[in-house]
């Protein structure tokens, strides 16, 4: 009997709701309401949709599951060829949970060209799940690039004063480090004579040529990360992106880079994974400090949380290269849980920016006067970020550094080092917009969360709370993944001491 | 049906039939024509009308003599499934060029019906120039369009620009027949036959003198002239201002589907043995136009001199598939070539609505705000330009794809490298036009409403590119049937 098929549905469904929502006529106001409505309504039922992959997924394999093939470009033998593990799953399910949190939280933000934002977002949500299903080179780089057009556009249009500066630095930036990736894949295709991901795993490239595929793949995974020092697109793309496009930026997309790592650098260019990681462990370090650093100075609420993603994801790189079960286990924890708390913290600035129109820290004080609830929910997300046990940053975190503790302690040593500036730069910053008095006259009617706020939060709050006390419900399910990939490692790691 | 007296005509059946009709229709206009604007617009109108149908049933002709390969009149004339793919394309792009000129024209008050005429005249000389099999022929065939060429782009005659534009080129083409014509003859003096298929026998056997790999290099400036390639491309961006828009998007679609196409049929064919001299050549000129395209295009103000460099970054492009001498690269070019004339006439469709007050404007900054007040000709431009930059999922990434595609099987990879990257700097100036109409205020009301040829060509060429990877194997096989074809010399 033919599978049903789920991926397919689950990736195509967002742009038949897209369709639906450019069908949309009538006076403006209707048209915005109902936009709203189709869009949430779509993201919602694909939500649902991909929890049934989560119910159905067997752990026991590290074999990838749902496959769907089809072949696309008979000439070329590219294939329209689908599949998750683990690893991918729970993406999939990262990206379609903060979609209809995205659209929930740009309801009353977006006011303009309301159709075609969901529009924009529903085929945005498209992409991101076909990159994290694609098990064809070429597949995978129309998704993972496709992605540039719909965030080109909703920075661009929905995004503050300075947007286009930040939405062409964004486009150009990501787009020179992925046609190098192209062109190290056409190089592939002609070692390995197939574009099959899962026929490549097979494959072992020569070392030579491994070398400048894994330079080609770090120009575009670095800068997707984002890696010191091609990381300063990110700061401008948030400050400048609507909230939701924050959201989505720092929940999915700056895991685009830690997911390539780990479907194709290590599977494929082991060798040349080992020679770099030493690299790559200097670059985290710095990406950890340095970006602690600016963060403390920030005056802007986005440009704070901004600075402290890449140092998480200097967590996350590091951990990939550390080539331990805990070292890659962390990272994939800590890109889930910073997906969730990242986008949470873009919210939650989104909050009192809707009220007051200004991102910048001074502008704030003694909030907790007037939003309570606020301030609790703040204060989770907060500890969360900073990672507090019982939070999911906690187990992320602590999970890296003793894989990378195994490698190098002094490296381990200096990493650790961000978690005292991470509390440092967040404490402060919760310090003096929640603490104090309220002196200023703009906060003086400033309300708490509305109803639709409290929807927003409640299950991010939930997710954050059960990740940091339960987190055998996500290793479980990657660890096979990950012993998969560490076995590889291991290979090429026995192998590299002789030849070494 | 061929005998020893009547040669055997069948292969030549769509150009026969087409000059048959060109001169009937040039009698008629003749015949029909008054003194005053009413009559001359009418009969414009007719010829119009005439001419597109005589294109189409040319199409059906060709269409019919597809096949395996044939050679007449004494090795002059040559028609295999390359020829057949290429003549397809630029007969499209002829049939779109006159749906795309006649309003535009009546706005300007030269709707003459010798326009069609000349656009036929001029694919009729392409027709053959693809079809040459032999350097006289293939000069013919070149004479035959420039001169049709050079009318064309002066047919505004009371625009000065337009006067320049056509004198410019007329002086300037002259040069590159000149050029490719001294090349011939030392071709022919050193090898003692202009037959492509002699030639390319007498390369094989032994390799030629110094002479003839001048004349080469002759013929090959001159053909890098007519696909307007870096360091001979001067002519483009003020012909391409000058002209009347739709003659610009003959010159950028047809024109240049005509002249890559020989451009690879006499690299692959006579000189296909001497791949190591001309590759070289090929990699630098391909090198050169893809810099200059995107650099160049980066501070243009005016919207056709813009796509007048973007046209000699895409050649650039479309010579590496031609630098890696392979299948690969041969078949990258064609799809890329029929991916380009669906791109570019979309894009000039888009160009030709935005006016005012009956007159076109040309300074890009006249795109502010279209996603207000147009949105569905801005949603459309985006399109093209995403797709012209190459982005993925449109149709202008996979014209990219096969041609990087073959450079790596070449192991050009410096090539290759720097093709891509240069594609980077061009997407810069893609997107401004997008931020143009996106993200800026509107400032100009434009005329409505946008006539009906040219919104029933964009909505057909946008959802071409937009929809193009959900089924490519039609393109990319009969591509691959076309370079095969070409490589069996």
């Amino acid at each position: 009997m033919e599978e049903f098929p789920l991926l397919s549905v689950l990736i195509f469904l967002p742009i038949v709701g897209a369709l639906f929502v450019l069908t949309i006529q009538g006076e403006k106001e209707a048209v915005a309401r109902n936009a709203r409505y189709v869009g949430l309504w779509t993201a919602f039922a694909n939500f649902l949709l991909s929890l049934i992959l989560w119910f159905k997924f067997d752990q026991t394999t590290s074999n990838f599951q749902f496959i769907e093939y089809n072949l696309w470009m008979p000439e070329v033998g590219i294939a329209y060829h689908l599949g998750i593990d683990g690893i991918s799953m729970l993406f999939v399910i990262l990206t379609t949970f903060l979609t209809p949190i995205c659209i929930l939280a740009s309801w009353y933000a977006i006011t303009e060209h309301v159709r075609e934002y969901m529009v924009a977002f529903l085929i945005l949500e498209t992409f991101m799940i076909g990159m994290f299903c694609a098990l064809d080179l070429i597949l995978f780089y129309i998704f993972f690039e496709a992605v540039l057009i719909p965030m080109f556009i909703i920075i661009g249009i929905w995004g503050g004063s300075n947007r286009v500066y930040a939405a062409f630095k964004l486009f150009l930036y990501t787009l020179l480090g992925s046609v190098l990736m192209l062109l190290a894949m056409l190089a592939m295709y002609f070692d390995a004579g197939t574009t099959n991901i899962i026929k490549l795993f097979e494959h072992s490239f020569p070392f030579n040529l491994q070398i400048w595929m894994w330079l080609a793949f770090l120009a575009s995974f670095a800068v997707k990360v984002p890696m010191w020092p091609v990381h300063t697109w990110l700061p401008d793309a948030h400050v400048e992106a609507p909230t939701a496009g924050s959201v989505i930026l720092a929940g999915v997309l700056l895991k685009f880079g830690g997911y390539g790592f780990l479907r194709f650098s290590l599977p494929l260019m082991p060798d040349a994974s080992i020679m770099f990681a030493p690299l790559i462990f200097i670059l985290s370090v710095i990406a950890v400090i340095y970006t602690s650093l600016i963060a403390l100075a920030q005056e802007d609420m986005k440009k704070l949380i901004a600075y402290s993603s890449i140092a998480h994801m200097g967590f996350v790189t590091a951990g990939i290269f550390s080539f331990t079960v805990q070292g890659i286990e962390g990272a994939i924890y800590q890109m889930l849980s910073h997906g969730v708390v990242s986008a949470a913290l873009f919210l939650i600035v989104g909050v009192i920016y809707d009220r007051i129109h200004t991102r910048d820290i001074n502008a704030y004080g003694g909030l907790v006067n007037r939003m309570p609830m606020y301030s609790i929910i703040f204060m989770v997300f907060l500890l969360a970020s900073v990672g507090l046990p019982g939070t999911g940053g906690f187990i992320g975190e602590i999970l890296v550094l003793i894989g990378v503790f195994q490698v190098n302690a002094w490296i381990g040593a200096l990493l650790a080092t961000g978690l005292i500036l991470g509390a440092a730069y967040m404490l402060y910053l919760y310090r003096r917009i929640i603490f104090g008095q309220l002196t200023k006259d703009t906060l003086a009617y400033i309300s708490d969360v509305s109803l639709r706020e409290t929807i927003i939060f409640t299950p991010l709050i939930i997710i954050t709370l059960i990740m940091g006390i339960y987190p055998a419900l996500v290793l479980d399910v990657i660890r096979v993944s990950v012993a998969n990939i560490i076995q590889n490692i291991n290979v090429s790691l026995s192998h590299s001491t002789v030849t070494f | 049906m061929a005998s020893d007296y009547l040669p055997n005509l069948v292969p030549a059946l769509p150009e026969l039939f087409l000059v048959c009709t060109v001169l009937a229709l040039l009698m008629f206009g003749l015949f029909q024509k008054g003194g005053d604007e009413d009559t001359n617009t009418s009969v414009s109108r007719t010829i119009s009308m005439l001419s597109i149908v005589s294109l189409v049933l040319t199409m059906l002709l060709v269409a019919m003599v597809s096949g395996s390969r044939t050679v007449i009149f004494s090795n002059m004339f040559v028609t295999d499934n390359n020829v057949v793919y290429l003549k397809f394309l630029l007969l499209i792009g002829s049939i779109l060029t006159i749906l795309l000129s006649q309003a535009f024209l009546e706005r300007h008050g030269t709707a003459r019906f010798e326009y069609a005429i000349f656009i036929i005249f001029a694919t009729l000389g392409m027709m053959l120039m693809l079809s040459a099999n032999d350097l006289l022929g293939l000069y013919v065939g070149i004479e035959m369009q420039s001169l049709s060429l050079y009318v064309i782009a002066s047919f505004h005659k009371d625009d000065k620009r337009s006067a320049e534009a056509g004198l410019k080129y007329f002086v300037l083409g002259a040069v590159a027949s000149g050029l490719l014509l001294y090349g011939s003859s030392l071709v022919y003096g050193f090898s003692g036959t202009t037959n492509f298929e002699k030639l390319h026998e007498l390369f094989v056997i032994s390799k030629p003198g110094n002479g003839v790999i001048i004349g080469m290099v002759f013929i090959l400036a001159g053909l890098a002239f007519k696909v307007s390639a870096v360091p001979f491309h001067m002519w483009t961006p003020d012909v391409y201002e000058g002209a009347p828009t739709p003659v610009t998007a003959f010159f950028a679609v047809s024109a240049k589907i005509a002249a890559v196409g020989i451009f690879l049929r006499i690299m692959m064919g006579p000189f296909s043995a001497l791949v190591i001299n001309w590759q070289g050549i090929i990699i630098l000129i391909s090198i050169c136009s893809m810099i200059l395209g995107s650099i160049a295009a980066i501070n243009q103000q005016n919207i056709k001199r813009l796509m007048a460099y973007s046209s000699i970054g895409h050649i650039g492009y479309a010579l590496i598939g031609l630098a890696a001498a392979n299948l690969t690269g041969i078949r990258g070019v064609l799809t890329y070539l029929a991916i380009y004339l669906v791109m570019n006439i979309g894009a000039f469709a888009c160009i030709l609505c935005i006016r005012k007050g009956g007159k076109m404007l040309e300074n890009i900054n006249d795109f502010s705000g279209l996603a207000k007040t147009h949105p569905f000709l801005a949603t459309a431009t985006a399109t093209f330009m995403f797709s012209l930059a190459g982005i993925p999922p449109l149709a202008g990434f996979f014209g990219k794809f096969y041609i990087f595609l073959g450079a790596i099987e070449a192991e050009l990879y410096m090539l290759a490298i720097i093709g891509v990257l240069t594609s980077v700097i061009g997407a810069f100036y893609y997107l401004r036009i997008i931020k143009i109409m996106y993200f800026s205020e509107p400032i100009e009301q434009l005329d409505l409403p946008f006539d009906t040829e040219l919104r029933g060509i964009i909505l057909i060429t946008g959802l071409l590119v937009a929809l193009f990877f959900i089924y490519p194997t039609p393109l990319i096989s009969a591509a691959e049937t076309a370079a095969n074809a070409l490589l069996t010399f």
